[in-house]
């Protein structure tokens, strides 16, 4: 492999990894704060996506589709979370379980219902479209390279939010202790809907994000869903600079397997993940 | 009178219903099964659905063909997963008792089918599934196929390539039986008139992860690339391809399923994509204009090339009732009436072949305009060679 080569490839596994850690960032946000571990949040990913394309093909314009499609994720996740989630707190993670799989079919038969089966693509933004040299024969589109910096700015923000501001001061005192955070007069209940459901909306920019690179499918969400809680594994649960670390290893990992030993690919991140939790069994960045 | 008449036709079909006309009188009231096992959920849930739709459009065409039968349906989901295959095969032939099963889409799935369904009196038609054993190897005298063996649609495109002056081409495809076997069928002819394949990627089923590897076709800077991808990995794989900056440098050539039911979602990515095909939508027979529009009137969208398959096997059951006059309790006769059948396809007309596979017409397309336009007939009733067939 030529020092071009690596390089290239280093580009991809950082771009790969940067959608990663935004969708697994929404799943460990909401595990570590609530200790809700929500296996239908790859569906939420999907609907992002779908969403994102419904409205692209109705509105023509994907800044108004990314818009719309986030404030509906928004509000779909409040719904979920005062329907559903908020009856689990007291309930252990078994029946946790159970509920989100079941949101799982229940997200896959709407999406049948409503967008029918057939796979859809999102044409990259005109604005976006062009692509820049990179080498003799490949060029680097500048989507991809804008969606690169939309997943750091959100990163940067959710780093922001959650060390500097009050909000993220009472996320994080929830986290290790709530019956407290209550006893000192803090709405938690409030405070977990506003978790729950910018986890949920964290999810479905991404799909949104991803939909122009992407092939949007039924069944997109799970297949999205294992590397996730691979990256969240490897990152700590719970723990988002363990997800922005994870999600950058997993990402660049998979590429250059991929490349090296495409038969094995798809083995060599879990047999990672399993080196990590050996060395540290509760993942890198645990507290 | 009319009461005499009444009585004496009474008493005659009393002693007659124990023996002489059950032919005639059994047929028009019987009913044949036909159970359907495709993917109604998941990655091939709209194949799965084509398929359908077409099977049943054919026989409501055909239903003076049958005689007065009647068609039960049973239809279940494999969700194109390999491993429900034997449980639903069973289930159609020990509880539901199938006279025909249609299915299934995924190449996988047919194998855990075959198992359980060859040899026995139910006849199987595969309606998409490639997989070169189903008509090799594990051919049998029950098992039909309507689509195409993984060999047909790839096999011509090595001489294609080799005709555009490509020497050297890099091959990618997902390591399962229908992307090995595509990526073999095509080496087969291309290396055999002198052609190389410099570096041969398989990927694991259904992985889409694919910037990496367009990077590495980039960085080894082949006369073309051959591939086999379908449904959302080959919209994909196309994208990729083009924002990478690969399009119009490197040509793209591939089996048809690269650019089926995809090209609206791969949108001006999927130009000058050429791929070998026994269909193409804009195909002008006149079967296939009077079959859009047929289907586009029952179902209010025009079909693509599984609800083709679906249509042919439909046509398969229709014709073979038609010629046994309604009875098919000999399933000896059954198998040997459809054996010798022309299906006046969309595609064309095609017979099967020794292994029960068409022998069928491959044509060469090209993307032009978001429609695969056929640029020549890369291959003329062309016909799988059935390795390791014994019939």
């Amino acid at each position: 492999m030529s020092t071009e080569l690596i390089f290239v490839q280093l580009v991809n596994g950082i771009q790969y990894g940067l959608l990663l850690f935004l969708i697994a960032s929404g799943l460990t946000l909401v595990f570590g704060v609530m200790g809700i571990l929500n296996l239908a949040h790859g569906s939420m990913y999907m609907v992002g996506a779908y969403l994102a394309w419904y409205f692209v093909s109705i509105t023509g314009s994907f800044t108004l589709s990314a818009l719309l499609s986030a404030v509906i994720a928004l509000g779909l996740g409040i719904l979920i979370e005062r329907v559903l989630i908020q009856r689990l707190y007291n309930r252990n993670h078994l029946d946790q379980v159970l509920l989100t799989i079941g949101m799982i079919f229940v997200f896959n038969s709407l999406q049948s219902i409503l967008w029918g089966n057939d796979p859809y693509g999102v044409a990259v933004p005109d604005t976006l479209g062009g692509s820049i040299p990179f080498t003799d024969n490949s060029s680097y589109p500048i989507y991809r390279i804008f969606a690169a910096l939309i997943c750091i700015a959100i990163a940067a923000a959710l780093y922001f939010v959650v060390s500097k501001t009050r909000l993220g001061m009472l996320i994080r005192a929830g986290e290790s202790n709530r019956e407290m955070v209550e006893a000192l007069g803090v709405n938690i209940k409030s405070l977990y809907t506003i978790v729950f459901a910018i986890g949920v909306m964290l999810a479905a920019v991404s799909g949104i994000i991803a939909a122009p690179m992407r092939s949007i499918v039924p069944g997109m969400g799970e297949s999205v869903l294992i590397t996730c809680f691979v990256v969240v594994v490897i990152g700590g649960m719970g723990s988002i600079k363990g997800a922005f670390v994870g999600a950058l290893l997993v990402g660049v990992i998979s590429t250059f397997a991929a490349v090296l030993m495409p038969t094995m690919s798809n083995m060599i991140i879990y047999i990672f993940m399993i080196l990590v939790l050996l060395v540290k069994p509760q993942g890198l960045f645990a507290e | 009178m009319s009461r005499i008449n009444t009585l004496a036709g009474a008493v005659l079909a009393t002693s007659l219903t124990a023996g002489l006309c059950t032919a005639t009188v059994a047929a028009a009231d019987e009913t044949v099964k036909v159970g359907l096992m495709l993917p109604f959920s998941g990655i091939y849930a709209q194949l799965g659905e084509a398929g359908r739709d077409g099977l049943k459009l054919a026989l409501k065409e055909h239903a003076e063909q049958l005689h007065g039968t009647k068609i039960e349906y049973v239809e279940l989901d494999t969700e194109a997963k390999p491993s429900r295959a034997p449980e639903l095969a069973s289930s159609l032939l020990n509880q539901h008792k199938a006279d025909f099963v249609i299915g299934p889409v995924h190449s996988g799935v047919a194998m855990g089918m075959i198992k359980m369904l060859r040899g026995k009196d139910t006849i199987m038609i595969i309606p998409n599934a490639g997989s070169a054993a189903a008509t090799g190897p594990l051919c049998s005298p029950n098992v039909f196929r309507t689509s195409f063996s993984s060999w047909q649609p790839s096999y011509p495109m090595g001489k294609v390539a080799l005709e555009k002056g490509y020497k050297k081409v890099y091959a990618i495809s997902w390591n399962y039986g229908m992307g090995r076997e595509s990526l073999d069928a095509f080496a087969e002819s291309f290396e055999a008139g002198g052609g190389e394949i410099v570096e041969k990627v398989l990927l694991p089923f259904p992985s889409t992860n694919f910037q990496s590897h367009v990077s590495d076709i980039a960085d080894e800077n082949p006369d073309a690339v051959f591939t086999f991808f379908a449904g959302g990995g080959a919209i994909k794989f196309v994208k990729d391809y083009d924002a990478m900056g690969l399009r119009g440098k490197i040509p793209l050539l591939g089996s048809g399923f690269l650019t089926e039911g995809t090209l609206q979602a791969q949108g001006d990515a999927a130009e000058g994509v050429m791929t070998g095909l026994h269909y193409a939508e804009q195909l002008d027979v006149p079967k296939n204009l009077a079959f859009r529009e047929a289907f586009n009137t029952e179902y209010g969208h025009y079909p693509d090339i599984y609800a083709v398959q679906g249509y042919d096997a439909g046509q398969a059951i229709a014709n073979t009732i038609g010629e046994l006059n309604g009875d098919i309790s000999d399933k000896k006769a059954v198998i040997s009436t459809m054996e010798k059948l022309t299906i006046d396809s969309p595609r064309g007309e095609f017979t099967f072949s020794r292994a029960h596979n068409p022998i069928q017409n491959i044509y060469l397309r090209e993307v032009k305009g978001g429609v695969n336009v056929v640029q020549s007939v890369a291959a003329n009733a062309l016909e799988d060679p059935a390795r390791g067939c014994k019939l």
